[in-house]
């Protein structure tokens, strides 16, 4: 099987667009991938278009219908939080097996502000704040308190991660917020679902991002081996049973088990990585996910926010780009834009977040529900 | 409109003539709980042998979140509580009965399953619904 190499990605800068269309989002991060590596959409032989709030409505078409209609196969997918992973997963399989040379997969979203998520739902009554909550804050607040019911986990450590990412989110002027926010007021500011203030939240924004991918053979033709960034691994996995799947979405199994797969294909280790963008969709998440990608033994993750381990500068820097909590997490797009932060970054690219040296960085996502992607990507030359 | 409270869960039983439970559905080959009536066990993949059995009103919390922004009018601050009962069932509830403030929250402490009013929410037929909620073991 050909390798399958990213040659051209970028992402839009996140914010609110009500003014725009989904297709109208999607397609600016087409053709700044497009311009990245000087093709156009005439070269392209396939789409893969992830989107959420409009599954059904064949973005993917309208897309073309913006920016040139060609005939092409488009396949339109939706996973929860996953989507845009899975979308350049589908481009990513489609090259691997030869079934095109060079194909375009975008994730973009539009999003209101507010509260997701709810339990309930069915006839009869409400069953929000009856029993229990099923707001994402309160459902990934319990997964936080799951680990610090294990490993001691604190509040403070918690919040340190919203310092962090805010933080690595001043350097990175396609993030929706450039502001530091120090740790008295990560923890001051409004409890959303103890222990997650709102500072703690991801940003619902409008946003879209867009890779190409291209065979070795047309990425050699074309002459863009220089910048492309080579797929190691791209691993999907859905959760496994657990017993308390029924009322505790369940986010680690699906992470510990594409992080095993992942390694494997790559032929790497957790120790060979650089750089990491994984779904910071709460701070709590994030802190569960340095133990579920094996960045430190099991429980460890208090000790790795608390030592620097994980900043700009540290052992191995997570969220540079300023993660979902201040660059923004338009659901869709979320899984590409991480794959062009980690391809900005070893390709040397990435201005004052630049993670030196960088050479391996890998990318991770969770559909609540759940789905979880993870690519492992290089430079090669 | 019933003059009986309905169950807020399909999977809370209201017998005639005795106490209110939560029913689970066991599976016969590897002993799986869920809550909720179905025919295949999503651990092991087996069919056709589920089987009923009635839920502990006994157990322990294992994780938990203070809620203090939700959707308009549903009242806050609660406590969302994740407990594992006594025979391996987990449910998701509210913890009442004790601070909404994490220095009153222990994990593993013991917890009861008590049966209650719906905090006065009706249906649109005006139907009023018993729910369940965890308070602290004495």
């Amino acid at each position: 099987m050909t390798d399958a190499y990213v040659v051209g990605v970028d992402m839009i800068k996140f914010g609110r667009f009500p003014e725009k269309t989904v297709p109208q989002i999607g397609s600016e991060a087409i053709l700044m991938a497009l311009d990245d590596c000087g093709l156009t959409i005439h070269d392209m032989q396939a789409l893969y278009c992830g989107n959420l709030g409009q599954a059904s409505g064949m973005v993917g078409q309208r897309i073309l219908h913006e920016i040139g209609q060609t005939g092409i196969a488009v396949v339109n997918v939706a996973n929860a939080c996953a989507t845009g992973a899975t979308a350049f997963r589908e481009a990513w399989t489609a090259v691997k097996a030869g079934l095109y040379d060079c194909v375009l997969a975008v994730g973009v979203e539009q999003m209101g502000k507010g509260l997701l998520g709810g339990a309930g739902g069915g006839s009869g009554i409400s069953k929000e704040g009856l029993l229990g909550s099923g707001t994402m804050p309160a459902v990934f607040a319990e997964a936080g308190m799951e680990h610090a019911n294990k490993y001691g986990t604190t509040f403070e450590q918690f919040a340190k991660v919203s310092v962090k990412n805010h933080h690595h989110s001043t350097m990175n002027p396609k993030a929706m917020y450039q502001i530091e926010t120090p740790l008295e007021t990560v923890m001051n500011s409004e409890m959303i679902s103890y222990p997650n203030t709102k500072l703690m939240c991801s940003v619902n924004v409008d946003g879209s991002a867009a890779a190409v991918i291209c065979s070795e053979k047309k990425t050699k033709e074309l002459g863009l081996m220089n910048r492309a960034i080579k797929v190691r691994a791209s691993i999907l996995t859905s959760d496994p049973w657990q017993e308390r799947d029924l009322v505790m979405p369940d986010v680690n199994s699906c992470t510990r088990k594409a992080a095993k797969e992942a390694y494997e294909m790559a032929g790497l280790g957790a120790e060979d990585i650089d750089l990491v963008e994984l779904h910071d969709c709460f701070a709590t998440a994030e802190i569960l996910h340095y133990d579920n990608l094996g960045l430190c033994e099991d429980g460890g993750a208090g000790r790795l926010i608390d030592d620097g381990d994980v900043a700009l500068g540290g052992r191995i820097p997570v969220n540079v780009s300023g993660g979902l909590l201040s660059k923004g997490h338009p659901l869709g797009a979320t899984g590409i834009a991480n794959i062009y932060e980690v391809s900005t970054h070893l390709r040397g690219e990435a201005g004052g977040r630049q993670v030196e040296g960088a050479r391996i960085g890998l990318t991770h996502v969770i559909g609540l529900g759940s789905a979880c992607g993870i690519h492992i990507l290089e430079k090669v030359s | 409109m019933s003059d009986q409270p309905l169950p807020v869960v399909d999977y809370m039983k209201i017998p005639d003539d005795g106490d209110p439970y939560l029913e689970g559905h066991k599976c016969g080959k590897c002993d799986a709980i869920y809550l909720g009536e179905r025919s295949i066990c999503s651990k092991c993949g087996v069919r056709d042998q589920m089987g009923t059995t009635k839920l502990s009103t006994q157990g322990n919390l294992y994780s938990y979140a203070i809620v203090h922004r939700s959707f308009p009018g549903i009242e806050v601050p609660y406590i969302s509580a994740v407990v594992d009962l006594d025979d391996g069932a987990t449910l998701k509830g509210n913890l009442i009965n004790v601070d909404p403030d994490p220095e009153k929250i222990e994990f593993g402490m013991p917890i009861e399953v008590i049966f209650a009013d719906a905090l006065g929410r009706k249906d649109s037929d005006g139907n009023s619904y018993l729910s369940y909620f965890f308070q602290p073991r004495s």
